[in-house]
């Protein structure tokens, strides 16, 4: 109980479904030995811990916020360009960390300090301008971010994938550098959302689910609500940064598509919404099931495609084609939202539906 | 204290013209800055275009707003939704468009706006009764259904239209430019300001001279008051979000002509510029709307002549300064 900090996931089917979720995450390597699988249960954890920090914003202090993947984005470049820059060593990571992680937390400040004494929505404009900008600076200032191409870099040697560890006699495949990125991944994710959960399940957290259900409250009751807000933000930035840093590790690369596109907001909207808001493991469930399907659904729509083409049905195909899948996204996230506006997680508890 | 006597004419309310000057001190500003007088005229008139053709998008958005305290994060679909669709009319029929008479040009051009925005209006009531009806007075739940919605409409016009760009050539009437002395004018910018300005008088003239008109800006700063007065509020949102889709529409057609190509991002694209009008002008008030536009395409072309690397933040920088002087938009109407 001590590590999930008083708040189980309180219902048994949810405790099954994240213990598999969990098992299969550290099983991964040995039981789907292959790039694709490895690659999905890497960006699982990432998401993970990405939508449990944006959790904390949307589901805690009931703040949309559009800038989320600009301090992923943050996180990703620093790591890029320091080991670019200055050679892939431990110390690259290190001046990564250091240079990093502040730059996000000022421009959360600076952010929060700007907007969040208005309206939700206003706040929400505020930040979708503010990102917006940040990815054209990211793909305008190409000396420094490499432009639209991104950067690609060399990882420490400890972390390659020609460091093997143990050789193939033992498990049929080699141990190396890149299964231990994982498990570093894996790891520091998992850190990072139990930590959300204990951020969330003490007092500071409450206050800010008083602020959520009723700020002037909350106001009254004498909490700085403005505080409040901003420190909640800058939480939330420094985890995405710390996610976007993990993602740029494993992925050796990072550009404009890969951790500042406006789709990738969209798509953490979609999995704290699937999974469930204002619940931290609602995170978990929607990352994964939001990239299983971004990965593998893919292949089953092509499929359908192919055979309405074949049966001459009108529009089918176009409807169904592979890169449409976002379509039926939008489709589910608009009908989880009218439906069953507390996710997976909500609807595996089988409370009444919190009110906003 | 001074007696009021019943026969008074009521107190004029303040006019408040320092955010008009704001565009006019700004374009003159400019004059030593750019230099030559002819570049000066040729940066004005595209400002006062591209402004007034972010105005006619930005318009009905900050009415919905004022009006319901209704945030549409989807707004930009009916911007691409009414590009596409005049795409329709326009390409089957380019040989008319590219005829060299004004009239045959205007027989096929008037047709395509006027059919996109008969479908982003309907549109906009569809969304209106399924998206936005069933969140009233939930800010989050509003922004996550308009978001769904979005991504929704894109996907749909993806699926339909497939993922290329479509050029969209204007018509051969409207290209080039009138020469006076050395100062070119292109002719499609001078239309687009005629417009423009014509829409903007229209929704003033509606707003303050009609019963309608009365009822929205009653609306705008005080829902219950109004409600309490036994008029249907929501019928009146209802007409007052059709008209602002169909004219995001408009928009739409128009920034496609002036773009002469058409993507389903344009949605996405302009949706922050829209937002940060929105916010510039204050929400809710049609003159801000209107001087808040300028103001970003004024920023956007003396600032791309003149330092254009500074043209990726300008729109920023320009939010965070006018929220400096004005911390709740230019015009702050609502009460809220």
């Amino acid at each position: 109980m001590m590590i999930l900090s008083g708040d189980p996931p309180r219902s048994r089917a949810l405790s099954i479904l994240l213990v598999v979720i969990l098992l299969a995450l550290l099983a991964t390597p040995f039981v789907f030995p292959g790039a694709k699988a490895l690659n999905v249960a890497a960006k699982i954890c990432i998401f993970a811990a990405l939508v449990a920090s944006y959790d904390l914003l949307l589901g805690y202090t009931g703040s949309v916020s559009f800038a989320h993947t600009m301090f992923y984005g943050i996180g990703s470049y620093a790591i890029a360009i320091a080991l670019y820059g200055l050679g892939p060593s431990w110390t690259s990571v290190a001046v990564a960390v250091v240079a990093g992680l502040p730059l996000a937390l000022l421009l959360a400040l600076a952010i929060g300090l700007f907007s969040l004494r208005v309206e939700a929505i206003f706040f929400a404009m505020i930040t979708l301008a503010v990102a917006s900008a940040f990815l054209v600076l990211a793909s305008q200032l190409s000396w420094l971010t490499g432009g639209e191409d991104g950067r690609s870099f060399q990882l420490p040697e400890l972390l390659r994938p020609g460091t093997v560890f143990i050789g193939k006699e033992w498990f049929g495949f080699p141990i190396n550098g890149r299964i231990l990125t994982y498990y570093l991944v894996l790891s520091a994710c998992a850190l990072m959302v139990l930590a959300l959960l204990r951020v969330v399940n003490s007092p500071f957290g409450r206050v800010l689910q008083a602020i959520r259900e009723n700020r002037f409250r909350a106001e009254a009751l004498g909490y700085r609500t403005v505080f409040h807000l901003t420190y909640a933000n800058c939480i939330a930035a420094m985890v995405a940064a710390c996610a976007g840093m993990l993602n740029a590790l494993w992925l050796r690369y990072a550009g404009p598509d890969t951790s500042l596109a406006f789709s990738i907001m969209l798509d953490i909207l979609l999995m704290v919404v699937i999974g469930g808001m204002g619940t931290i493991y609602g995170a978990v469930i929607g990352a994964a099931i939001f990239i299983l399907a971004q990965n593998y659904l893919q292949a089953l729509m092509s499929i359908a495609s192919t055979a309405a083409s074949e049966a001459g049905l009108p529009l089918l195909p176009g409807l169904l084609h592979p890169d449409r899948w976002l379509l039926w996204l939008g489709l589910l996230f608009i009908a989880s939202v009218y439906f069953f506006p507390t996710g997976v997680v909500g609807r595996l508890r089988g409370k009444p539906a919190a009110k906003h | 204290m001074s007696e009021i006597v019943a026969t008074d004419a009521l107190p004029k309310p303040k006019r408040d013209i320092a955010p008009l000057l704001l565009p006019l001190v700004l374009a003159l500003l400019m004059i030593p800055l750019v230099g030559s007088p002819s570049s000066w005229v040729t940066l004005t008139v595209a400002s006062l275009a591209m402004g007034m053709m972010i105005f006619i998008m930005a318009s009905g958005l900050t009415l919905v707003f004022g009006l319901m305290d209704v945030l549409n994060f989807g707004h930009g679909a009916f911007i691409a939704v009414g590009a596409y669709v005049a795409t329709l009319v326009l390409l089957p029929l380019a040989s008319w468009a590219q005829a060299d008479s004004l009239l045959i040009n205007l027989a096929v051009l008037v047709p395509a706006a006027l059919l996109s925005m008969g479908v982003t209006g309907a549109l906009g009531l569809v969304v209106e009764r399924v998206l936005v009806l069933p969140v009233y007075g939930q800010h989050l739940k509003q922004i996550l259904m308009t978001t769904g919605g979005l991504i929704v409409a894109e996907q749909t016009l993806y699926a339909l239209f497939g993922p290329q760009i479509i050029p969209m050539p204007l018509p051969a009437a409207l290209r080039g430019s009138f020469i006076l002395g050395d100062v070119a004018i292109s002719k499609y910018r001078l239309l687009a300001l005629l417009i423009g300005l014509v829409i903007f008088v229209a929704i003033e003239l509606v707003l303050n001279r009609t019963k309608i008109g009365l009822l929205i800006r009653a609306g705008v700063e005080n829902r219950e008051m109004v409600e309490a007065l036994g008029y249907r509020i929501r019928r009146l949102f209802l007409g007052v979000f059709m008209t602002g889709s169909a004219l995001a529409g408009l928009g739409g057609v128009m920034w496609g002509l002036y773009r002469e190509q058409v993507h389903a991002s344009i949605g996405d694209e302009l949706t922050v510029l829209v937002f940060i009008v929105v916010i510039i002008g204050g929400l809710g008030s049609i003159t801000g709307c209107f001087i808040g536009a300028i103001l970003v395409a004024m920023v956007a072309n003396y600032g791309g002549f003149l330092v254009p690397k500074l043209a990726l933040v300008s729109n920023i920088l320009l939010m965070v300064a006018v929220l400096m002087w004005r911390p709740r938009g230019l015009y702050a109407v609502t009460s809220r």
